[in-house]
């Protein structure tokens, strides 16, 4: 029989999962596997960090659905890896990571680029391989995809030693599954479908709290219809932004520390929150003693441990968001939706005298909200919007008006600066025919601003819109409200680097907006150029702060509203 | 802190071990013993882990969700059998021998090795039984204690029964 390299069964069994697209780095561990993908239809794009190559992957993921995946080498590489893969495991990201690895008879020995790979990432993925017989690896690879993508999808790593990819074996299509221990729940057990229905339909105050698994569930049709049904209000989570149009009458924003006041006082106040595909994050509850303390808690989710871990549910529901959505909808049997008028013209009221609100005076600095605004006017809701983490990423959650999911990539629970970047070439990597424009602030940038490299020269004309406030401003923000404006290591100056040369230099076209009458032409003219990337930078005020705001481990009845209401 | 002990089985693959342990050290949960050895099944070992922790609930979710756990049982203490070994050397001058042996053979403790001022016992047993006897010699003088770690399993349904009864 024929063999083939280790290295060949590898790239044919991407090919197998149907892979299109691999970002990476090469390096000499994994060299053996850079040769059999010059013949395959895998497109490789080249990152120019590994790091920037995992987000790329986390980008795709989250614009396409598909897992994303990234190929690197031993060491160095793989460290430098662990960062999107902490992220992905933490907000849910289907990926698979490809690692080189010393030659196995060289491992624990300290070698030229050794580093313990899986050790080091046992934390940071849902789970990983070390392969030390080339013969496994088609079902390695083909179990890493499906774990990846079932359940509550996530990273896994493949750890592949040189010696490994260079051995022949004798190709076989990848055999049935082996995971005696990897049997995730999808369809919700009935009894508590059932003791929901009863919950909902006595509830004079529900919130719906829904967050990541909808989206990653697909399950926004469902949401749709079962908030109508029964005519619950929805307050969609960071990771959750686009499960419901954010226009529909029942949608209230994003709750949590940067949450509007109608969304975080609506679960204060209410009496029932059925939750699904939600984590009841710190950055949600506050102090989760005093987070939502009247309301029952019915908890949702395909990750069995996310309920009760934080808070008690009454009425525990294992299972994938959509199959759980689909059950209450069968189980929901009125014709009619419930009266819930006083419920709602309570919310609309407080909606009316508490909106989010920015003063943006024409002859004034730019205020960052305003950029958002305009961004989301001139370049649609159709646009993939991606950001950082920081003051930008909240400003582009509270005021971009999402309309439908997998439309907004950011790094929710790990807080990763630099990833927008790389994220966005990788959601533009998959969705070449979607407009993908990153909202990031001058902070964050300078963390991965080398994947625009990648971007000209792979010709992936992602648009990035630079919030430069010349300053770490979350962190300013918190200094200024909890260190007594003691300002420390936040300065990062405005004019070192010089963006538009910046871009120039990474092969992009560079803009700049310096007053707010420049903002609109300016987003215009980044619009008009579509055959590179573009970055755009916005001099904002370097003052402005991210309001409504709950402290860190506050209660969110002490909301503050905007900076005449600090103590 | 309250014990509770955990009959896990996991795929007999490498690096379990260090999955189980590390997941526990992360989640912030200490382990008192681990107990690990192969099953009548080659694929599959038995971990017993005795865990100190308020409650359990979070330790067997978050277990569960290593993909090389297969089952995780809570062994209830009413409802099962724990056995545990110890290897112990105690100081015995010449003249206190015999004192330390009759405590030995209450204990079915057998002597494995007696030195000029020393004797080593095994003795094996249900944890409780092993820790009276520690108490015991204690007074003496301990000059090594070793403890294989608590392994356990859950009774037959019908000696339960009987219990129930009796």
């Amino acid at each position: 029989m024929s063999t083939i390299t280790g290295a060949q069964a590898l790239i044919k069994a991407l090919e197998y999962e149907g892979v299109e697209i691999v970002f990476g780095v090469p390096g000499g561990a994994i060299l053996p596997a850079y040769d059999p993908i010059i013949d395959s239809p895998i497109r490789h794009i080249l990152a120019r960090h590994e790091q920037g190559a995992g987000h790329m992957a986390e980008g795709y993921a989250w614009a396409t659905g598909r897992v994303g995946v990234a190929m690197v080498t031993s060491g160095p590489a793989a460290t430098n890896m662990v960062t999107p893969l902490a992220d992905a495991l933490v907000d849910s990201v289907p990926m698979v990571a490809i690692t080189g690895q010393v030659p196995t008879h060289a491992v624990g020995n300290d070698a030229f680029q050794e580093a313990y790979t899986t050790g080091i990432t046992m934390g940071a993925t849902k789970h990983n391989y070390f392969v030390t017989d080339a013969r496994e690896i088609p079902d390695v690879i083909h179990e890493a995809f499906h774990i990846a993508a079932t359940g509550r999808p996530g990273p896994v790593l493949v750890d592949l030693p040189k010696d490994i990819l260079n051995a022949e074996l004798v190709w076989h299509r990848p055999a049935q599954l082996n995971l005696p221990g990897y049997k995730p729940t999808v369809d919700a057990h009935p009894r508590p479908i059932k003791e929901a229905i009863k919950l909902i339909e006595t509830s004079r105050r529900p919130v719906m709290y829904v967050g990541g698994g909808i989206i990653k569930a697909c399950a926004h049709e469902e949401l749709l219809r079962f908030a109508e049904a029964t005519q619950i209000p929805v307050v969609t989570t960071l990771m959750g932004r686009g499960a419901i149009p954010d226009a529909h009458p029942l949608a209230l924003g994003m709750p949590g520390m940067h949450g509007n006041y109608t969304a975080v006082t609506a679960m204060q106040k209410s009496d029932l929150l059925v939750s699904i595909g939600v984590r009841f994050d710190d950055r949600v509850t506050g102090d989760p003693d005093t987070f939502a303390p009247h309301a029952k808690v019915i908890h949702a989710d395909v990750d069995p441990a996310e309920i009760g871990k934080v808070r008690v549910a009454d009425v525990p529901i294992v299972g994938d968001a959509r199959r759980v959505l689909q059950q209450l909808l069968e189980k929901w049997d009125h014709e009619t939706s419930p009266d819930r008028t006083e419920w709602l013209d309570t919310l609309r009221g407080w909606q009316r005298d508490f909106p989010l609100h920015y003063d943006q005076q024409p002859d004034g600095p730019i205020k960052p909200q305003y950029v958002i605004e305009e961004l989301n006017r001139l370049a649609g809701p159709d646009t993939i919007v991606v950001s950082g983490v920081g003051q930008h990423q909240m400003w582009a959650s509270q005021y971009w008006k999402f309309t439908e999911p997998r439309k907004w990539i950011n790094s929710g629970g790990l807080g990763t600066m630099g990833f927008a970047v790389p994220a966005a070439v990788g959601a533009k990597a998959g969705k070449p025919d979607e407009l993908v424009y990153a909202i990031d602030g001058d902070g964050c940038f300078q963390m991965t601003p080398q994947e625009l490299i990648t971007a000209s020269v792979e010709g992936i004309p992602i648009k990035v819109a630079i919030l430069n406030n010349g300053a770490h401003g979350m962190v300013k923000q918190w200094q200024n409200l909890f260190y007594g404006g003691r300002l420390s290591a936040v300065d990062l100056g405005r004019d070192v680097p010089n963006y538009v040369k910046l871009a120039e230099a990474m092969g992009c076209v560079g803009l700049r907006a310096e007053t707010p009458d420049e903002v609109g032409p300016t987003i215009e003219k980044s619009l008009s150029i579509d055959d590179r990337p573009v970055v755009v930078e916005f001099v904002t005020d370097t003052d402005e702060m991210v309001f409504p705001m709950v402290p860190a481990g506050g209660s969110n009845d002490d909301i503050i509203l905007s900076r005449e209401d600090l103590p | 802190m309250s014990q509770h002990t955990l009959s896990v089985l996991v795929e007999n693959k490498p690096s379990v071990l260090a999955r189980v342990s590390s997941l526990l050290a992360r989640r912030g949960f200490n382990i008192h013993s681990m107990a690990v050895g192969p099953t009548a099944d080659e694929g599959l070992s038995r971990m017993t882990i005795v865990v100190d922790a308020p409650e359990m609930e979070q330790v067997k979710k978050q277990l569960h969700k290593l993909i090389n756990v297969v089952r995780i049982t809570e062994l209830d203490p009413d409802d099962s059998l724990e056995r545990e070994i110890m290897l112990v050397r105690i100081a015995a001058t010449p003249g206190k021998r015999g004192e330390i042996l009759e405590i030995g053979t209450i204990f079915k403790a057998t002597a494995i090795d007696v030195g000029p001022t020393s004797i080593a016992f095994t003795v094996s047993g249900e944890p409780r039984k092993i820790n009276d006897f520690v108490e015991l010699v204690r007074p003496f003088g301990i000059v090594e204690l070793v403890k294989s770690g608590r392994i356990a399993m859950a009774r037959d349904l019908k000696s339960r029964k009987l219990k129930a009864i009796g």
